[in-house]
């Protein structure tokens, strides 16, 4: 645990200096920075956009503008989560643009046909495994579609919070909210999520309790 | 005790919420609300299977190569530039001359090139002024509904605004695209407009669906704060005007924004 913490130590440490060499005027000290963080926004900019194109173009714009902009970067010592806040705003845009050229260019017809489900596609899997959750690319599918039907803010919440475990104060920070709102589409996020996605993951819950012989009380009631 | 809700569930999954313990042991007794928490579980588990596709260890020197031939020479020094004192005495001036086109171009006429590059520029933005016109006048109606919205019966405790919410949340997109067009055709006081307007829509979109009478009163302290509704009208009936005057005078062309951005 030490030894970790004086990893990051060193490399924030390392970034401070990065960033004062590259404001001295060396422009080649910047080159450190997109090194060592590159990896990181690309996690963050596909799981946000769901693509690999978008993401590259995340990671690139995020760090010209990062560069560009650096005198307004207060704090030396974290630049990592400064460059993470710029991705996570340009891949917002980036989701919202794409939003609006996708609904012009959607023609009724094609969303008519985009509709139409195959009637098997409704049929519960009740028993996931994680084996048969990796392999099953209809499901994949799915969480892919559902993410999408997302808001762009609800999707920067739900990535940031489950899989990149950001705290609710940096979400807020990123989608310039109150914490309460930033919580509250963090919330609606995993409730949309969970509507779109229950028939298809069944319930291992459900399945549990009813192996154990346990009927599953009314919700609602007092217990 | 009550079953948990499906907001409480979810907090306590994700490790946010300030009841852990009576939670716990709500769940260690209730059947019910643990099958609920499993099945949320369910979903995310299985969300947590998505990959991500790898990048390798020379990845980020890739995306060196990519944007170095793009850097210009010196990183950004960004606001604290603005702070030496040097440049107030150009802030000032500048400011005197946009002030003084601003008024000048409300009260000049529009002028008559009569060329054809005009023409197709005024065909442009007759478009843009009749789409942001549109605009603006749907960004006034769920800002007037928000600030006008019932007061809750008594006993009452939230209010459902999600409508309002979805309303504002389709209007940002096509507010980003008019700001950037403004932007572009250098007409800096509409701009300026869409800018404002944009952070009371982003408020308004992340919202809670539903708020407290106190809530929605510091979301019309917002939009009051912004003064919003006023410059919206302002605009839009500017806009109104300039469609008036680029159809019945199909010879005049630059508009008053140019005008006034000219100088």
């Amino acid at each position: 645990m030490q030894d970790r913490e004086a990893v990051q130590t060193a490399a924030r440490e390392s970034d401070a200096l990065a960033v004062e060499r590259t404001l001295a005027g060396e422009r080649d000290a910047f080159r450190g920075l997109v090194e060592r963080h590159s990896q990181q926004l690309f996690r963050l900019a596909y799981r946000m956009t769901g693509n690999e194109h978008d993401a590259e173009e995340v990671v690139q714009e995020a760090f010209l503008r990062a560069y560009r902009n650096l005198g307004q970067f207060g704090s030396r010592a974290n630049f990592g989560t400064w460059a993470y806040r710029i991705a996570a705003n340009y891949a917002i845009d980036r989701m919202r643009q794409k939003r609006t050229e996708d609904a012009r260019r959607q023609t009724p017809s094609a969303l008519a046909e985009e509709q139409e489900q195959d009637p098997l596609d409704l049929v519960p899997d009740e028993r996931p495994t994680p084996d048969r959750l990796a392999g099953n690319t209809e499901l994949r599918k799915k969480m892919e579609e559902a993410l999408k039907e997302l808001s762009s803010s609800e999707r920067t919440a739900f990535v940031m919070r489950h899989w990149e475990g950001c705290a609710i104060e940096e979400i807020a920070a990123v989608l310039k909210s109150t914490t309460s709102a930033a919580k509250n589409t963090v919330f609606r996020s995993v409730q949309k999520l969970r509507r779109a996605l229950e028939p298809y993951v069944g319930a291992r819950g459900a399945l549990q309790a009813k192996a154990a012989g346990a009927a599953p009380e009314p919700r609602g009631t007092q217990l | 005790m009550k079953h948990l809700t499906e907001e409480e569930l979810i907090a306590y999954r994700d490790g946010e919420t300030t009841q852990r313990e009576a939670i716990a042991e709500h769940l260690t007794s209730c059947t019910a609300c643990r099958t609920e928490l499993d099945r949320i579980e369910a979903v995310l588990s299985a969300l947590d299977s998505l990959p991500v596709p790898e990048r390798g260890p020379e990845y980020g020197r890739g995306v060196w190569q990519q944007i170095a031939p793009r850097l210009p020479e010196k990183a950004g020094r960004g606001w604290r530039v603005w702070f030496e004192p040097r440049r107030w005495v150009v802030i000032g001036a500048m400011a005197a001359i946009v002030l003084g086109a601003f008024v000048a171009g409300r009260w000049s006429k529009p002028k008559d090139p009569g060329s054809p590059a005009a023409s197709v520029a005024q065909v442009r933005e007759r478009v843009l002024v009749v789409a942001v016109g549109e605009h603006l006048g749907k960004s006034e109606m769920v800002l007037m509904e928000l600030a006008n919205a019932t007061p809750p019966a008594p006993g009452q405790k939230q209010i459902n605004i999600s409508a309002e919410q979805r309303r504002a949340e389709d209007l940002l997109d096509a507010n980003r695209l008019y700001r950037e067009t403004a932007k572009q055709d250098g007409d800096a006081a509409l701009a300026s407009v869409l800018d404002d307007l944009e952070r009371v829509l982003m408020d308004v979109a992340h919202s809670p669906q539903e708020v407290t009478p106190a809530e929605l009163e510091t979301i019309r302290q917002r939009i009051e704060a912004h003064g919003i509704l006023f410059k919206v009208r302002v605009v839009g009936k500017e806009l109104q005007e300039r469609e008036k005057t680029t159809n019945s005078a199909p010879a005049a062309t630059e508009s008053k924004a140019r005008e006034r951005n000219k100088a």
